[in-house]
């Protein structure tokens, strides 16, 4: 280190203090325009098709856009693609919006929708940690009929083709010359090289049509986004974003207070009546797609699932009135108010009554002890048993918290819980595995439908279709599964919609999993911001306007 | 000198396969990359794909080798999450830890070393008695309460500095620094000053100790009787002496600084590596928790070498011997 370094490094940490001081109250407050927001998680990559997870999905939707959009309660709206339908049982036609520009003034055409899809489905990203592919599962091939307008061939009846396309965005063909890519039932071959995470990542490749332009990425500290004066939509209202993960929740909320940001995701539920009571910021929240929910082992497979004693070596889950009587000890209200503050909503099926495929009218059971113990005697299990409740630490919002609570419930019943919550990261390798016997999860689809948690949760496990991923219990249930096929082949969406709620109601009526609760996702912001909050839990500074009238 | 230090190299090396295979087998049981990273809706098939793509799907001990083979050739693996070199990863967010780390240490020596002599010097006054006891508050109170108070007072109440987070970056002899422009100081002195405060304590009870041992001493009498200025004796006989033990113990330090300042880094944002090891913990990255291990433990031998080094040159008694090691 040169001395002049040296001293340099001594004279800075001494005169900051003293400079800040004086300064503080020249800088306090960003310039109007300009939109800070405070992330709960850190996105790990501005190439799009790199990591599906909601902290990387939301923050590329500035820069990039798909072919079907959403509305924040995730109903689907034309994007890219102007309108889509199903002209025959296995072609979805999707006609491209005209004069959209991408942000290096090249057009968007049928060409950079083969490219798009050819990146994802043929998985030409390079070390993805969560490849796309799940959303284009099923796409036989895609054929450019003009210019604008796109057929996409299914192998089979794929209704669900324009919801799984929310989450697979469009890049430009530009990144390789503007080849012609031939879609070729998949094989996707091109002369260019693929294009690189990393210059996405550096801002070289991050070209899309969406109302943000790249401007800066550092890791772990902020993305900079600039608007596209080009943008085909609704000119959004900040000239920049600035996007900072902030994975502490109370380091999040000091930025906040602090005036550091304008907005964060998902404030401490315990602080959302001190922000309330500011003056200064208010929370918006809104029911989510986000379910939480209480599994069972229900193997019949002769052996006492882990955790379980008491029962005299019998598998207690495997009876329909033990499962029942556990849902029914459960106050999902009491949890709802007094350890979600609030911020949750009971729930009674795998996805709030206004998304699609839910049961209408299929509410959140409620609370009756009573009852409990008496299915719990009629299964012979009068003095109940033990059980081991497992779940993660710092998953869900308060998920240790939950399951403390529900062991309290549990035991007034007389069924004796011991609890153990885990980190997420182990937590979720052991219970994929089948490792527990009870055990708190959730799920928070994307397309958020009822045929994701149907074919994950309760969807018989097995490698052909790929369903149960998330059903270590191995429930399983011909008639769920045969409604799940015939909805996924309806086109109409009345009838599916209709299909997928019968498919819930039977596996609740037999407690395939006790569902406790849909998450709300709050967001904390200055009183002169808005909000409408978005049941797919993601922020979108785009969406973020001036609040109509002061409160 | 090069006998001296490759004696030192072959305990490191031991060390350092020892690190790797505790690290190794914690990362196993740790849990699934799988289940972590990947959308909890992959299907059997894509977990699978990716498993056998991180290479996970061979045996623990295949993994091993396979793995010591690259690390013998300098590569330590890809990080899951980020696709990039673990090592990389590591050396990009090093700037912003060696940053916040030196003015740390610098804020530590600076104001410690005086405040040390002076409780030294002192220690029936009431300002020496001050300083000590104020010392204590620096021992004992946990950084990040430190760091949190610290948001609150100055960031939240005051509204003087901001609440985490790290400056625009310039280029400085191909490091990115951030200390170069007001932001970036203003950013940079609430995670430092929090970061100073265990050392700044340790500095001080150092060289108190140190002084008050010291000036009983012969020579520091011979220096008065021999009519050296009171300025003299201190900063010369008295500060060179108990510069030794406050050199031995910085060193270490900062090694725990750089490698481990992960509370602070978490609690004000700072994109350094401590944040960059949670993160990798959290997401089950299993080659950078690898390398970072590996990183630190070569780290703290550099430094440990080093502190032998300026020992020597701080006292000419202590000869770095080849039997020393």
């Amino acid at each position: 280190m040169t001395r002049e370094k040296v001293q340099a490094l001594v004279a800075g940490c001494i005169r900051t203090a003293a400079v800040a001081g004086l300064l503080s109250t020249a800088v306090s407050g960003a310039s109007a325009e300009a939109l800070r927001i405070g992330l709960s998680a850190d996105p790990t990559s501005l190439d799009p098709h790199y990591h599906n997870l909601t902290p990387n999905n939301q923050v590329v939707a500035h820069i990039f856009e798909a072919l079907v959009d959403s509305t924040p309660d995730v109903a689907l709206q034309p994007g890219l693609a102007e309108s889509f339908k199903a002209i025959d049982d296995t072609t979805w036609e999707f006609k491209l919006r005209k004069g959209v520009k991408f942000h290096d003034g090249s057009d968007f055409d049928a060409n950079d929708v083969v490219f798009s899809l050819c990146r994802v489905t043929a998985n030409k990203v390079v070390n993805s940690p969560s490849p796309f592919t799940t959303y284009t599962q099923g796409i036989a091939d895609v054929k450019v009929v003009d210019r604008h307008t796109v057929h996409i061939k299914t192998a089979g009846t794929v209704a669900f083709l324009p919801r799984n396309l929310l989450t697979v965005v469009m890049i430009s063909d530009g990144l390789i010359g503007g080849e012609k890519v031939d879609y070729a039932q998949g094989k996707c071959e091109i002369k260019a090289p693929w294009p690189s995470t990393e210059d996405f990542n550096s801002g070289k490749n991050a070209i899309g049509t969406g109302p943000y332009k790249y401007a800066e990425f550092v890791k772990s500290d902020h993305i900079l986004f600039n608007r596209y004066d080009g943008y085909w939509g609704k000119k959004p209202e900040w000239t920049s974003v600035r996007l900072r993960p902030i994975t502490g929740a109370a380091p999040r909320m000091a930025a906040l207070l602090s005036g550091d940001v304008d907005m964060i995701e998902n404030p401490p539920t315990q602080d959302i009546p001190r922000i309330k009571s500011s003056g200064k910021y208010h929370v918006v929240s809104d029911v989510t797609v986000r379910l939480v929910h209480v599994g069972m082992d229900t193997r019949n497979n002769g052996k006492v699932p882990q955790g379980v004693s008491g029962t005299d070596g019998k598998n207690p889950f495997t009876d329909v009135r033990v499962r029942q009587a556990m849902s029914l000890a459960i106050n999902r209200q009491a949890i709802s108010e007094r350890i979600m503050g609030g911020m949750s909503k009971p729930a009674g099926q795998f996805l709030d009554t206004r998304f699609f495929g839910s049961q209408r009218g299929l509410e959140a059971p409620k609370a009756d002890p009573d009852r409990a113990r008496k299915l719990l005697a009629e299964a012979g299990y009068p003095k109940g048993f033990t059980v081991m409740l497992t779940g993660p630490n710092n998953r869900y919002v308060n998920d240790a918290q939950i399951v403390e609570a529900i062991k309290g419930m549990w035991e007034r019943v007389g069924i004796k819980t011991e609890v153990q919550t885990l980190a997420a990261s182990t937590f979720f390798s052991k219970v994929n595995k089948g490792e527990y016997g009870v055990y708190l999860s959730g799920w928070g689809p994307r397309t958020a439908e009822t045929s994701s948690p149907l074919r994950a949760i309760v969807g018989t496990v097995g490698k052909a279709k790929g369903w149960g991923v998330a059903n270590p219990g191995e429930y399983s249930n011909a008639e769920v599964d045969s409604l799940i096929d015939k909805a996924s082949a309806t086109v109409d969406d009345e009838k599916r919609w209709a299909m997928l709620g019968q498919a819930s109601k039977i596996a609740m009526d037999e407690y395939a999993v006790l569902p406790v609760h849909y998450e709300l996702t709050p967001w904390a912001l200055r009183n002169d911001l808005d909000y409408k909050p978005r049941a797919d839990q993601m922020t979108f500074g785009f969406e973020v306007t001036r609040a109509k009238a002061a409160k | 000198m090069l006998v001296y230090a490759l004696r030192r190299a072959i305990p490191a090396l031991i060390t350092m396969l020892a690190m790797v295979v505790i690290v190794f087998i914690g990362t196993h049981v740790m849990g699934n990359p799988v289940d972590v990273l990947g959308a909890p809706d992959l299907s059997q098939e894509e977990r699978a794909a990716m498993a056998s793509r991180m290479g996970l799907d061979r045996p623990l001990l295949a993994q091993f080798g396979h793995f010591v083979a690259n690390a013998a050739q300098g590569d330590l693996g890809s990080s899951f999450v980020h696709g990039t070199p673990a090592l990389s990863l590591i050396a990009k967010r090093l700037p912003a830890t060696l940053e916040l780390a030196v003015c740390a240490i610098l804020l530590a020596l600076v104001l410690g070393i005086p405040l040390g002599l002076l409780a030294g010097l002192r220690p029936d006054s009431a300002a020496g008695k001050l300083i000590m006891s104020g010392s204590i508050l620096g021992f004992s109170l946990p950084t990040f309460w430190i760091g949190m108070m610290f948001i609150l007072l100055f960031s939240v109440t005051l509204g003087w500095f901001p609440a985490g987070g790290r400056g625009a970056t310039q280029s400085l002899l191909g490091l990115d620094v951030s200390f170069l422009s007001i932001d970036g100081l203003r950013r940079l002195a609430l995670p430092a000053l929090t970061l100073a405060l265990y050392k700044l304590a340790l500095v001080i009870r150092l060289a108190q100790s140190g002084t008050r041992e010291v000036v009983r001493q012969d020579y520091i009498r011979n220096a008065r009787a021999k009519g050296l200025t009171e300025t003299r004796v201190v900063f010369v006989h008295v500060l060179k002496n108990i510069a030794i033990p406050i050199v031995t113990v910085l060193g270490l330090e900062f090694g725990s600084l750089i490698a481990f300042s992960v509370v602070t880094e978490t609690v004000f944002s700072w994109p350094g590596m401590g944040k960059l090891l949670i993160d990798s913990i959290m997401r089950s990255d299993r080659p950078v928790i690898v390398a970072y291990m590996l990183v630190t433990v070569v780290m703290f031998i550099t430094i440990n070498l080093a502190v032998d080094i300026v020992y020597s040159l701080l006292d000419p008694r202590v000869r770095l011997k080849a039997a020393g090691a």
